[in-house]
């Protein structure tokens, strides 16, 4: 999977994009994001609170129930201020 | 149509090439956005940097472009969003709805800016005098594009 970060995520996990292979167990978007908070402290700094963040999948907006799959590009970001 | 692009744009030149040629159009509303200074509320504004997620960033603006046309009767319609750095008083961006008549143009143009405020994936970055910070998400927004309410996904 594609991992991608924006703002101020971005600047927490210090990377905008990482491949990742998670193990079989992480089926959501919100298992991905509680598997990627323990793979650095960083990481975990950048996870440590989910409902501040939002997340797209295949760059549609969806929730963290959201089912990812090997192949996805899978974005974590704060809410949006564009406009 | 929809562009997202560094550079400036000229208001009056895009509707004119937008309307060229079309004249069913009654009426064309307009909506642009500017960066602010806001200095009675916190430390003067020097820049602002906006970042977006390109590739979804045109997607959600098509989508909401299409949701309006299917909403109103509308003869043309454009958005054109700028990213990168930009200084207090520069166009951020262009807004504009073109219908036969006055109703469709103006609420359109509100739908759409309302919905892409909370929609278009774009975050700010404010450089001010005393250093630089993410601009946090106004609960305002929200309820603004709420008010049109059908939500076309989760977000």
């Amino acid at each position: 999977m594609e991992v991608l970060y924006f703002a101020w995520v971005r600047d927490r996990v210090g990377t905008a994009r990482e491949h990742v292979n998670p193990p079989n167990t992480v089926t959501t978007v919100g298992e991905l994001a509680q598997w990627l908070a323990t793979q650095s402290r960083e990481h975990a700094e950048a996870f440590r609170d989910c409902d501040v963040l939002r997340a797209a999948v295949n760059q549609e907006h969806v929730s963290f129930a959201h089912p990812v799959a090997t192949g996805d590009e899978i974005a974590f970001f704060p809410p949006m201020t564009g406009g | 149509m929809i562009r997202v692009q560094g550079a400036d744009f000229e208001p009056g030149a895009e509707i004119d090439r937008l309307l060229d040629g079309n004249t069913v159009v009654g009426g064309v509303a307009s909506f642009i956005g500017v960066v602010r200074d806001d200095p009675e509320n916190g430390p003067a504004l020097r820049a602002m940097t906006l970042e977006h997620y390109p590739g979804m960033t045109e997607r959600m603006l098509e989508a909401i472009e299409q949701e309006a046309n299917q909403r109103w009767d509308l003869c043309a319609s454009l958005i054109v969003h700028r990213y990168g750095r930009m200084a207090p008083g520069d166009r951020i961006v262009l807004v504009v709805t073109a219908a036969r008549h006055r109703q469709a143009a103006l609420e359109s143009c509100q739908f759409l800016i309302d919905w892409l405020k909370t929609k278009a994936p774009f975050w700010k970055r404010e450089e001010t005098e005393d250093g630089e910070h993410w601009v946090q998400a106004q609960a305002r927004d929200d309820v603004a594009a709420a008010k049109w309410k059908v939500e076309p996904s989760v977000s």
